[in-house]
């Protein structure tokens, strides 16, 4: 017997995924210059999360052709972005041929209340997550792999360590705790229960966990790693910095080499000027993506 | 009997717990010297590309064709097995060319259309259930290679002499019998070895 879009099919591809980094790209030029630098992955979108910052409005799904154009471009997975509760945007990638799509909270959420019944899909999903209820409630409803939402479009690292540092923390907690507490645990977190008793019993996730929001170097890959990051989203960073091309590269081996800090120090040399950053305090509260969603 | 696990990118964690399963002490390998005191290497899945040019950066190419021309066991498992082709349809290059065969990239499909199976695989199980993640199919098989398993008529996994070679995943089950058979490899060549 044949199946498609299994839970094991869906998690697996998130697991080749691995040690890697996926890129945000706006056209097939950009999204052949990531292959060419190791990508994994691309993002094809309209605008990278900065410039979606800058423009202000209804971000949406991008323009289909731009998604049909990066497709052909590239033999690595291609992923796409839909609003928050959008699932016909989400369908309409899916039908497209898309091979992950994001829901996430650089667009402009479509749902205030409902994130999508990603169960329902045979492409698999990443979400976005602050903290370990929250990766738990999109693994929920079906995401199959999780990032962490830092904010998106600034270049400043410190949101994504946080929500790093606060997961991580969080499944430890979680490990140690006794059977008896995990219920209660279960309540305070806001996460399903049989989902806090596999991370009870395996102490991690049981999808693979990226980081995304805000890496801008080699040195800020490096550290996602160091912090329990399977692998690193980076957006804005390396098509905002002076120099794409070797940005992406040096992004990549100081991913793979995370412990190796001659090899980050080598990479990192001439790279020239990364993307220009945000201090998360100067953006307004009702400004920060990471509060969409739940 | 110590096995490498290729870390570069990809599910290596995958790999080494079932190596350890199987019986085998499991390391990952990210510099080229790491390959000297092993006895067999898998190549895992994860991208193709993103594999491949970091082993040329690293010198792992060469490496890892020395280490298959010692008669030292190797295996790939979907990128992996891209990675052992000497033959990738629609493209000029390939990559080790250790493998006698010619594959094709993304044989069954995007993400939407990866699937899993159980299949029937000679020598490792009647009933092993085979992941498939916009997987590769074996195309055309060197004479010397013997086919193991295949789905729809497509070879998927492939033995030749110390080499081996899965379409799909066996590192995404909790079945450690594809291992097992390639531990037996190893064992077998290390007699082989210790024999000239």
């Amino acid at each position: 017997m044949v199946e498609v879009g299994t839970s094991r099919v869906k998690r697996g591809m998130a697991e080749m995924q691995k040690g890697g980094v996926i890129m945000d790209v706006v056209n097939a030029e950009q999204a052949k210059i990531a292959e060419a630098a190791g990508a994994v992955a691309v993002m094809a979108l309209e605008r990278v999360p900065s410039d979606i910052r800058a423009a202000g409005g209804v971000a949406r799904m991008a323009d289909l052709s731009i998604v049909e154009e990066v497709l052909k471009a590239v033999s690595i997975p291609v992923m796409a972005k839909a609003r928050i509760g959008h699932f016909v945007e989400a369908r309409v990638l899916e039908s497209m041929g898309v091979d992950y799509i994001d829901e996430s909270e650089v667009l402009t959420p479509a749902d205030d209340m409902f994130h999508i019944n990603k169960k329902d899909f045979t492409v698999p999903f990443v979400c976005g997550a602050r903290d370990l209820g929250e990766a738990l409630r999109r693994i929920g409803e079906g995401a199959s792999m999780i990032r962490t939402k830092g904010e998106p479009g600034t270049g400043n690292i410190v949101e994504a360590v946080r929500h790093m540092r606060t997961m991580q923390a969080q499944i430890r907690k979680v490990q140690s705790m006794s059977y008896d507490e995990l219920m209660a645990e279960a309540k305070n977190l806001g996460a399903p229960y049989e989902l806090l008793e596999y991370v009870h019993k395996n102490g991690k996730l049981p999808v693979v966990n990226f980081a995304a929001g805000g890496v801008a170097t080699p040195s800020d890959a490096a550290l996602m790693m160091q912090l329990g990051a399977d692998g690193v989203f980076v957006g804005s960073g390396i098509f905002k910095s002076e120099n794409p091309e070797k940005y992406a590269r040096a992004i990549v081996e100081a991913t793979t080499h995370y412990t190796d800090y001659e090899l980050i120090a080598r990479v990192s040399k001439g790279l020239g000027a990364p993307m220009t950053g945000i201090e998360i305090s100067k953006i307004r509260e009702a400004d920060r993506m990471q509060e969409r969603g739940w | 009997m110590k096995i490498g696990v290729l870390a570069l990118q990809g599910a290596v964690a995958e790999h080494l717990r079932l190596l350890e399963m199987a019986g085998a002490t499991a390391v990952p390998v990210k510099k080229v010297e790491e390959l000297e005191d092993l006895d067999g290497l898998i190549i895992p899945g994860g991208e193709s590309t993103t594999i491949s040019k970091l082993m040329h950066k690293y010198g792992f190419m060469e490496a890892v064709r020395r280490f298959g021309e010692a008669k030292k066991p190797v295996f790939g498992t979907c990128a992996g097995a891209i990675l052992l082709a000497n033959r990738i349809n629609g493209q000029e290059d390939y990559h080790l060319g250790l493998m006698d065969m010619k594959v094709e990239r993304n044989a069954f499909g995007r993400q939407k259309e990866s699937f899993e199976a159980v299949l029937p695989i000679a020598g490792v199980a009647p009933d092993f259930t085979a992941v498939f993640i916009r997987a590769p199919y074996i195309m055309e098989l060197g004479e010397t290679g013997e086919v193991l398993a295949k789905f729809d008529d497509k070879i998927v996994a492939a033995r030749q002499g110390h080499y081996l070679a899965a379409a799909f995943h066996p590192e995404l089950t909790e079945d450690s019998r594809f291992h097992k058979y390639f531990l037996d490899m190893v064992k077998e060549s290390r007699g082989v070895r210790a024999a000239t």
